[in-house]
């Protein structure tokens, strides 16, 4: 066990026993839904209804029901769909790069910012296939040996590294994520007396038995799959940057794209985990388990990436001018003072100026005000990606064919109608997947739980005979205060 | 045939791994440990070896990696190059920068999903198999150790339960197996 100092606030607060974690974990999950549940869920049902109802208009009408014309040939679906990549980004940065840097107060955090990424990352994924407008064809993006004759994708394509890095990235957090939760579901196998429950989380759960050969298995197919992970997060939102910086439009063909791109998804990731964190702690009451020493940790990445992001705002400003050509420079200027200069100055105003008050401790303590300001940089991150995308192309190389997007009301119920199916997945999930990495949980208790901290936990009977303390004796519980 | 097989319950991890070490000091073979999370340093005592899942990622990645390239030399050079941008598939070197995003991500593909499956096989934890868990507590709050008496003939039943009794165990349960 990790030696921790006395002093660290206790990453669980309250007097936690191993019991008292399980049943705290698994009582929304036993108990009746409350109605507020209800509420939100039909609320997030109509809303996804909604976008569902938008796409099939869409699919059977054919994309001209978009605000898209010939020179802007990409807007909203783009948007979105780089959007909802970059919040897909937090969980498995989360999970991976915080669990090989050893971070403990991942383990409160972690599986519901998983979710999160997989959710988001199925909503980003419909985006590139309704906008091929024939959606039943999107197995076409696969290399498979067709009837059309040796006809293949092409491997040179950013589009189809998007492909390969989307999947890959989808499908190794959804591992990631189930191996993470079948010791959980069994602990929730054990607990539930209903026959169909019981039967559905012994399904789910695999047979899991808790073997000491298999949390041996258990603990390095978790770390390497966040070694294998880790690069990942980095990889795909670089790759998603090479749609834009491998081509040749003005504000798009950049290097500094891969960098400021996959800074910008863990901005906008980080935000969404602290709107989504905020209320469930509340409504779950999960207080004891995500509290502000997390949410502080969270808006430090926050105020971090920002920065980044501010850094890289600046000096494409800069390299613009300094590069000397004239059509980047007008790109540019036209950002800023171009019919679309609202949008660029909201995520001006959201993206740079907003995470800089997080420097202030009382701020990134503050619960209401880091609720706030998630939401606040979710807009400016989705200003982001539409300032890019937007701008940069309805200036064209000839005048004669300059215009503007408009978007439809389809545009509109796509967009809202995936936050609506994103909430439905999340709520869906709260409900009846365990939101706290229980088994993880239960492993930083001795070392970060309020009661051993604070040495005022029951010494066990065997150890008060056999004098020790608490029994581990290679964790440090002395005071030094 | 049925087996005797003896569970002792302890309600503290560190209680657990203690006990282990005393019987292990005094030579009796430990079959088994149910948790319900990872007990850090239990492996060494009850004899559990490192397991080579990692061994198998490499290999796992590495055949993505050959794949991903022969794959990608077949389609784009040899079976239907095309001339893209006036940058032709001419050869699989002079193309290889653009192949690296998907030969990274094939790689990382195989490497998780070959050592997730793997995991599952060797657990034999898959949809629909059988919990062997000896106690529904072992996944709540509860660790136990499980002792065999063909694996400990060295000593008879009342002494095993001697020597558990004086590791901190609060119950102790036995089971024929078969």
């Amino acid at each position: 066990m990790h030696k921790e100092a006395a002093i660290r606030e206790p990453l669980i607060l309250g007097h936690k026993t191993y019991h008292q974690i399980t049943e705290d974990v698994c009582k929304p999950i036993e108990d009746k839904a409350p109605r507020m549940w209800y509420i939100l869920f039909g609320i997030a049902l109509i809303i996804g209804l909604y976008g569902v109802g938008c796409i099939f208009y869409l699919l059977g009408t054919g994309i001209g029901v978009w605000g898209l014309n010939k020179t802007v040939g990409w807007a909203w679906d783009i948007t979105n769909f780089v959007w909802w990549v970059g919040i897909g980004h937090a969980g498995t940065l989360i999970s991976a790069v915080l669990l090989l840097f050893r971070q403990k107060w991942r383990m409160a955090i972690n599986r519901s910012a998983e979710a999160m990424t997989i959710f988001a990352v199925f909503m980003a994924g419909l985006f590139p296939l309704i906008h091929m407008g024939r959606l039943w064809v999107g197995y076409w993006t696969l290399p498979l040996p067709n009837h059309f004759g040796s006809l293949w994708v092409n491997f040179n394509s950013p589009l189809l590294w998007d492909v390969f890095a989307i999947s890959t990235y989808l499908s190794v957090s959804l591992v990631f994520w189930y191996i993470g939760l079948i010791p959980d579901f069994a602990t929730i196998r054990d607990r539930v007396k209903k026959p169909i429950p019981k039967k559905m989380y012994s399904i789910l759960s695999f047979g899991w038995s808790g073997r000491a050969k298999h949390w041996n298995r258990f603990e390095l197919v978790s770390l390497v799959l966040a070694g294998v992970a880790t690069p990942l997060v980095f990889s795909v939102h670089s790759i998603v940057s090479f749609d834009f910086a491998t081509s040749v439009i003005p504000g798009w063909h950049t290097t500094i794209f891969p960098p400021y791109f996959v800074a910008g998804a863990v901005f906008s990731g980080f935000a969404m985990v602290q709107t989504l964190l905020l209320v469930m702690r509340k409504a779950m009451k999960l207080e004891a388990y995500i509290h502000t020493r997390h949410v502080e940790y969270m808006n430090i990445v926050i105020m971090v990436t920002g920065s980044i992001v501010g850094t890289a705002y600046i000096t494409e400003l800069f390299i613009s001018w300094y590069s000397g050509v004239e059509y980047e420079a007008y790109a540019f200027f036209n950002r800023a003072a171009g019919p679309y200069w609202w949008a660029y100055w909201s995520m001006m105003t959201c993206n740079v100026v907003s995470p800089q008050l997080m420097w202030f401790k009382k701020l990134r303590r503050s619960l209401l005000f880091t609720f706030i300001i998630s939401i606040v940089v979710n807009i400016g991150m989705w200003f982001e990606r539409y300032v890019i995308i937007v701008t940069s192309i309805h200036r064209d190389y000839l005048p004669s064919s300059w215009s503007m997007h408009y978007p439809s009301h389809i545009d509109l119920g796509v967009y809202v109608g995936t936050i609506g199916l994103f909430f439905v997945f999340f709520l869906l999930f709260a409900r009846f997947f365990p939101v706290l990495a229980l088994n993880e949980l239960k492993t930083i208790l001795k070392s970060s739980g309020e009661s051993y901290k604070n040495d005022t936990a029951p010494v066990h009977p065997y150890f008060a005979k056999n004098g020790h303390s608490h029994g581990h004796d290679d964790h440090d519980n002395t005071h030094n205060h | 045939m049925a087996e005797k097989v003896i569970y002792a319950m302890y309600d503290d991890d560190d209680v657990l791994k203690d006990g282990a070490k005393k019987l292990v000091a005094k030579g009796v073979k430990v079959a088994d440990v149910f948790s319900p999370f990872p007990i850090h340093g239990i492996d060494p005592i009850i004899g559990v070896k490192q397991t080579r899942l990692g061994i198998m990622a490499f290999l796992y990645g590495l055949t993505g990696t050959a794949l991903a390239t022969l794959g990608m030399n077949y389609f784009m050079i040899h079976d239907w190059p095309m001339n893209i941008g006036g940058k032709p598939n001419d050869s699989y070197l002079d193309n290889v920068l653009a192949f690296i995003p998907i030969t990274f991500e094939f790689t990382v593909l195989c490497a998780a999903h070959g050592m997730a499956i793997t995991y599952l096989l060797l657990n034999k934890t898959l949809p629909g198999m059988p919990a062997t868990n000896p106690d529904p507590r072992t996944t709540d709050d509860k660790f136990v150790m499980e002792l065999r008496l063909s694996d400990n003939n060295q000593f008879s039943e009342g002494e095993l339960m001697a020597m558990l009794n004086d590791t901190g165990v609060v119950e102790v349960d036995q089971k024929d197996i078969h």
